[in-house]
């Protein structure tokens, strides 16, 4: 039976990893997330569900820890923030380059360095252009809702091991820390059996299973990377996931994600009583993106305007989208400031509709 | 390789002395002849097969020489970033605490890169085996200095010698690691002669047999050659680390069930 809570976006997530029956969590503390491994401790999940959970002496080794029990089949996940995200990338590398599932949860901080602890969106490019070194992508889920960290938990493992690819949540500082209601699945079990590829102890009869990225050969290794990058293709045509507000008659398009989206909607309220039409699309996969519809609204409207907590990146994949067809801009604050809902109008009069 | 011809008279199977371990594999290994890898493998290979545990087993191979392992080896294994490994077997070993979790590194990826991850699975008891091949360089990044070069050994990045003062001192992990209340058996070995074969592979063996016991973890240090790094033939190489290696890493117990070796 499904059940209502008050909580935390970094304890939703928490809750709803041992409620998806997950393996293991591998972490290390860095504000603004370190209530998922909190949580997870005084939870004890493993006398709940038999998960291990484990507080690693580095973000290095705990995305290494992922990576090994990852490589066994198991449903396994870690958490961190900006600066935490950016150690864990050779691991992610190697993951993808391995072709394992896991879920990463990055809630962001203002950067770069060390930057901030208050929220930010400055991790976009990171997260959905690699990261790592090589070619790969992940699967990027951006929640807007205590109760979208929960989902997209399950969600997350869900297509992780659909494609053999880590997932990741990319969230921020504010939805992390921020209270809301949220409806928690039932207890799900952990899984009992485990692929076919896993690294669980030679069966007889069988050959041996190797959970490596490496090739020495290029025509091989090149191979490989033909065979990846065709899933991240299947991703695109499939995985597609976004949520519009006010779009139908809009004349004008506010484009944000995560805690963006959220401002955006009263942006769009306060405009529409100024008179202005514009409507909101918010994207729930920042990989794959939503190309198609953003290249859609663009026949529709007059002019969009992206809005990140960012200097701007996910502008980028909007113009790509758009192929010059409307006027495109941006609008964000950074550094942990996050943007009022009247500055968002006052920028999109400025920028797109008087610019 | 050229097939080999074979006296059908003399290979039959009451004339058999020698049979190659079925935990080996057929694929022809790629290091250097003199080498003491191929030797290191064939024992590790040779105790899970004694053991009838190759089902049971996941190895975890580095980056550096061994990084191919997998290909030798008959057991499910996970190849790891340079240096991570403990951190890899730890998550197996508590996802999967009934298997024979193994790590296999060289002394750049354990006590250089990897020194953290060495460090913090030892401490924490993980109950997992460590196999450590230290020949003092990096072999195959083509021979450049390791943590474990000694002072004054020639390197090409220390191409005049490790100068101390200027690069710092080798480091002794494994008496390091000897002093962490999470260890059980810390041990030296070399595989160098048929003798010191012969007790490495008893050193293995334990070393497997303690995850059982559930006591935290062992470590076997091989010191090992590198004759191409140390741009000598083999034999040299081992009567250079007969004189120079051994005296700085001296071969023996450090730490048995849980207790120093005085």
């Amino acid at each position: 039976m499904k059940e209502l809570k008050l909580m935390k976006g970094n304890e939703a997530i928490a809750e709803a990893a041992i409620r998806a029956g997950a393996d293991a969590y591998f972490g290390y503390p860095i504000t603004p997330q370190s209530e998922v491994l909190e949580y997870l401790m005084a939870e004890k999940p493993h006398e709940r569900t038999g998960m291990v959970v484990l507080q690693a002496e580095s973000e290095v080794a705990a995305i290494n820890m992922v990576y090994g029990g990852a490589a066994c089949g198991r449903k396994v996940f870690t958490s961190s923030s900006s600066p935490g995200i950016s150690l864990k990338q050779e691991g992610i590398s190697y993951i993808a380059g391995s072709e394992l599932p896991c879920l990463i949860v990055n809630v962001v901080r203002g950067g770069p360095g060390l930057g901030t602890i208050q929220p930010s969106q400055s991790d976009y490019f990171q997260a959905t252009k690699g990261g790592g070194h090589g070619d790969y992508r992940l699967i990027v889920l951006a929640p807007s809702s205590v109760q979208e960290m929960a989902d997209f938990v399950k969600l997350g493992f869900d297509l992780a091991f659909k494609y053999r690819n880590p997932a990741m949540i990319l969230t921020d500082g504010a939805i992390g820390q921020m209270m809301e209601k949220v409806w928690l699945e039932e207890q799900q079990p952990r899984m009992t059996e485990f692929p076919e590829w896993a690294t669980t102890g030679k069966k007889p009869g069988k050959e041996r299973n190797i959970i490596t990225s490496l090739d020495l050969d290029s025509a091989m290794q090149e191979k490989f990377n033909l065979k990846i990058q065709e899933k991240y293709r299947e991703m695109e045509e499939n995985e597609v996931r976004y949520e519009t507000f006010e779009c139908d008659d809009a004349e004008y398009l506010l484009v944000a994600y995560g805690t963006s989206a959220r401002i955006c909607q009263k942006s769009v309220q306060l405009a529409r009583e100024k008179g202005i039409k514009v409507g909101l699309l918010r994207p729930q996969t920042l990989f794959p993106f939503p190309k198609k519809k953003i290249s859609e609204m663009a026949s529709q409207v007059k002019g969009i305007l992206s809005v990140e907590m960012s200097a701007g990146q996910m502008v980028e994949d909007i113009k790509l989208s758009v192929e010059g067809k409307v006027k495109v801009g941006h609008f964000g604050r950074m550094g942990g400031i996050i943007h009022s809902a009247e500055e968002i109008v006052t920028a999109l009069e400025q920028k797109i509709i008087g610019g | 390789m050229a097939e080999q011809t074979v006296n059908k008279d003399i290979a039959k199977e009451e004339n058999l002395v020698f049979k190659k371990t079925s935990v080996l594999t057929d694929k022809v290994m790629h290091y250097c002849p003199g080498c003491g890898h191929g030797t290191a493998h064939r024992l590790i290979a040779e105790v899970i097969e004694e053991m009838n545990i190759q089902s049971e087993c996941i190895g975890i191979t580095p980056v550096g020489c061994s990084v191919l392992m997998y290909n030798y080896l008959d057991v499910d294994m996970q190849e790891a970033a340079h240096g991570r490994a403990p951190a890899l077997a730890t998550a197996v070993k508590r996802l999967m605490p009934e298997k024979f979790v193994f790590t296999y590194q060289g002394d750049g990826d354990l006590a250089a890169i990897g020194t953290a991850e060495t460090i913090h699975a030892a401490n924490r008891g993980e109950n997992i085996t460590i196999f450590f091949i230290n020949n003092g360089i990096y072999g195959m990044t083509g021979g450049q200095m390791a943590p474990t070069t000694l002072p004054n050994m020639k390197s090409s990045t220390s191409p005049y010698g490790r100068d101390v003062k200027m690069m710092g001192n080798p480091l002794k992990m494994t008496e390091l690691v000897a002093q962490l209340p999470g260890t059980y058996y810390v041990t030296r070995q070399a595989v160098h002669t048929p003798k010191d074969v012969r007790k490495a592979k008893k050193a293995i063996r334990k070393a497997f047999e303690n995850q059982k016991l559930e006591r935290g973890l062992s470590l076997v240090e091989i010191v090992s050659n590198c004759n191409s790094g140390w741009k000598m033939t083999p034999l040299q190489a081992n009567e250079w680390m007969v004189e120079n290696m051994f005296p700085f890493y001296p071969m023996g117990d450090l730490k048995v069930d849980g207790e120093m070796v005085k």
